[in-house]
């Protein structure tokens, strides 16, 4: 199979459902001219080209007037995908995001439908500090009536993107900063992943570790390295984080009887403690162990590069934390 | 006679349904106002008593498929634009048979295939919808231009900021028809505004702005209909500020503590339905009689929607969880 980055699987995906949809439009600040030509990671890299800029369509710096324009937009018959340049900019949009978006549905009556997705990215590891570095995936997850996604691979963010601009929904697609640059497998061809199925990205037979983002592959590097030891990991990538394949990750711990949840966001909150107390009602007499969780640290994203290293789980830290449980 | 009105822009027959429709706002929150004190209206509701010349006056400019948005005193929008007053009713009494199956009620009234995208309870919050719907009016070349009704309150929201900056450079088809009805709550626009002209916002904004006598239903409705002829024909939005008032207090409820008795019966003598009606007798399309028969239908029609309202179902205990998403 070929290999892509993970930003051009996503330009794929972009550049397809574009070609598919003439409904489906791309709105957001510096995405058609910056850098290569397009995003400031790439993903809309040469599509104003293809498109012309009223379907690539260059915005100022204004959030809460994008998302809400795509909220309009997409009641009204188009099918925007919006892009917020940082997760950290859509604090600017949360009206939008939360109060409009995601309850225009329900509070008509069912009369309408939204189908908005806004494309943004999370993380740390660039030394970009606390306001460009935040996982906030936790907020949007609590929110009824909005969907949210995580992909960690090209050939997930792809697929998954793809069934986000199809979904009637409002959608909060959260790409990771630094997988941008990360190569894997991409089927050749038409392909989309539904929201709302994990994938088992290493079957194991002793723990199962559910990460996102960036703890999917260092719960990988992890379960290479235990298995060394006669550690077998199951590794579980949830890819959605609403709708929560739960049913998945709860026939891994029948199976493991021992549970790690990893990710970025502050521990506080976060979606590791939903996915435990969700196994906890479906599985409990199935735990040989206590649930252990591997998160970030609860404060802001540091600038230095030993402090944001420290607030952010490492495959040591997971590798410490299933021998803990083993 | 006198011949006060231009009828080579509105017929009698235009003009009747107008008056109409302005009789119809004022008795449906009149009766409003009784079910809330009866306690048969739950929350809050916001009457639009005394500013029935501003959605009348701009309505009777739309083409049924354009759109409007709409506010937390949104009653007067909903009929203006042709909304049906038996669904409002049930609505707001909370009936499975309301225009939002009961899970609006009377801040988020909304009749989407009527064009009708949503009364709003955030202030300022159908800014974004309003630009994104005609963005996608636009792009579609549909024709269909956007009236975005919003508050004195609103007007200082930086969505508005935003948006309008957007629908200026990208010459989108909307008209932002600020409804100075002098409150916020209780703060007076001459406290919360810069300045005194509120409508001179749009040269910041890049587009025309107008003020008007917003007591005065066929100046609103000349004012509109320059604005959407200028949105349709491609050249863009426009800024009007109706300058009104609520004879009632914000919400029903208000104590009223901010404004004096003497101010109210002020605005009270230029009441917008007997302008109105004063003019229509003079030119000869009204006579008391069919001036009679008018308030008579419309009474006999909010009586039966009352009662459609209270002959109606709760909507089922199980409807909670349906229409989350599509």
């Amino acid at each position: 199979m070929r290999e892509l980055h993970y930003w051009r699987a996503l330009n794929e995906a972009l550049r397809e459902e574009m070609q598919r949809d003439e409904r489906v439009f791309l709105m957001g600040e510096d995405i058609a001219r910056w850098g290569a030509g397009g995003g400031i990671f790439g993903v809309t890299r040469n599509l104003v080209n293809e498109f012309g800029p009223d379907r690539v369509r260059d915005t100022p710096i204004s959030e809460e007037g994008i998302v809400g324009i795509g909220v309009g937009a997409a009641v009204t018959g188009m099918r925007p995908v919006i892009e917020i340049m940082y997760i950290d900019f859509l604090t600017l949009a949360m009206d939008q995001v939360v109060n409009q978006a995601a309850k225009m549905r329900y509070m008509f009556g069912g009369k309408a439908k939204v189908p908005l997705v806004i494309r943004t990215q999370e993380g740390a590891g660039r030394g970009n500090a606390a306001q460009h570095s935040q996982s906030l995936e936790a907020w949007f997850v609590h929110v009824p009536g909005l969907k949210v996604v995580v992909p960690s691979t090209p050939a997930d963010a792809k697929g998954l993107l793809k069934s986000a601009i199809r979904d009637d929904n409002p959608v909060i697609f959260i790409e990771h900063k630094l997988l941008y640059a990360t190569r894997g497998p991409v089927p050749d061809g038409e392909y989309t992943i539904p929201l709302g199925v994990a994938d088992i990205k290493r079957p194991g037979r002793d723990v199962t570790f559910v990460g996102i983002h960036t703890l999917v592959h260092r719960g990988l590097a992890a379960a290479e390295k235990l298995a060394q030891e006669g550690i077998e990991v199951e590794v579980i990538d949830p890819r959605t984080l609403y709708p929560l394949d739960i049913e998945t990750i709860v026939r891994s711990v029948k199976k493991t009887g021992r549970l790690v949840i990893g990710h970025e966001a502050p521990q506080r909150g976060g979606v590791a403690a939903e996915i435990a107390m969700q196994v906890m009602e479906q599985a409990f007499d199935y735990l040989d162990a206590p649930i252990v969780r591997v998160c970030g640290a609860n404060c802001p994203i540091p600038y230095n590069q030993t402090l944001e290293r420290a607030a952010i789980p490492q495959e040591e830290d997971i590798i410490r934390a299933i021998k803990s449980i083993v | 006679m006198a011949i006060h009105v231009d009828r080579r822009t509105l017929s009698a027959t235009a003009l009747l349904d107008m008056y109409r429709k302005m009789v119809t706002i004022r008795q449906f929150e009149l009766k409003v106002i009784d079910l809330y004190n009866e306690g048969l209206i739950r929350g809050s509701t916001h009457t639009y008593i005394g500013m029935e010349a501003i959605a009348v006056g701009a309505c009777a400019a739309l083409r049924p498929d354009d759109y409007i948005t709409s506010t937390h005193r949104g009653h007067g929008h909903c009929i203006a634009k042709g909304g049906r007053v038996d669904l409002m009713m049930a609505e707001l009494l909370g009936k499975a048979t309301g225009y939002c199956k009961g899970k609006g009620g009377s801040m988020h009234i909304a009749d989407v295939e009527a064009g009708i995208l949503g009364a709003n309870g955030i202030v300022g919050g159908s800014i974004g919808i309003a630009t994104g719907a005609a963005l996608s009016a636009k792009m579609r070349q549909s024709g269909q231009v956007c009236i975005c009704f919003f508050g004195d309150g609103a007007i200082n929201q930086g969505i508005l900021y935003e948006c309008a900056n957007m629908a200026a450079i990208w010459k989108l088809p909307v008209i932002y028809l600020c409804e100075n009805n002098q409150y916020a709550m209780s703060t007076h626009i001459s406290y919360a505004a810069s300045v005194p002209d509120l409508s001179i916002r749009a040269v910041a904004f890049g587009m025309p702005g107008m003020a008007v006598d917003g007591m005065d239903v066929l100046a609103v409705h000349d004012a509109v209909r320059q604005a959407v002829e200028r949105a349709r024909a491609g050249e863009g939005p426009s800024l009007i500020v109706a300058n009104a008032y609520r004879f009632e207090g914000h919400n029903v409820g208000d104590t009223q503590v901010y404004r004096t008795k003497e101010e109210v019966e002020r605005w009270r003598e230029r009441d917008p339905i007997v302008l109105f009606r004063t003019l229509l007798l003079e030119d000869g399309i009204l006579t008391p009689e069919s001036a009679e028969a008018i308030e008579r239908e419309v009474a006999e029609q909010i009586e039966a929607a009352v009662a459609f309202a209270k002959a109606s179902p709760e909507p089922p205990v199980e409807s909670l969880l349906e229409d989350i998403y599509a």
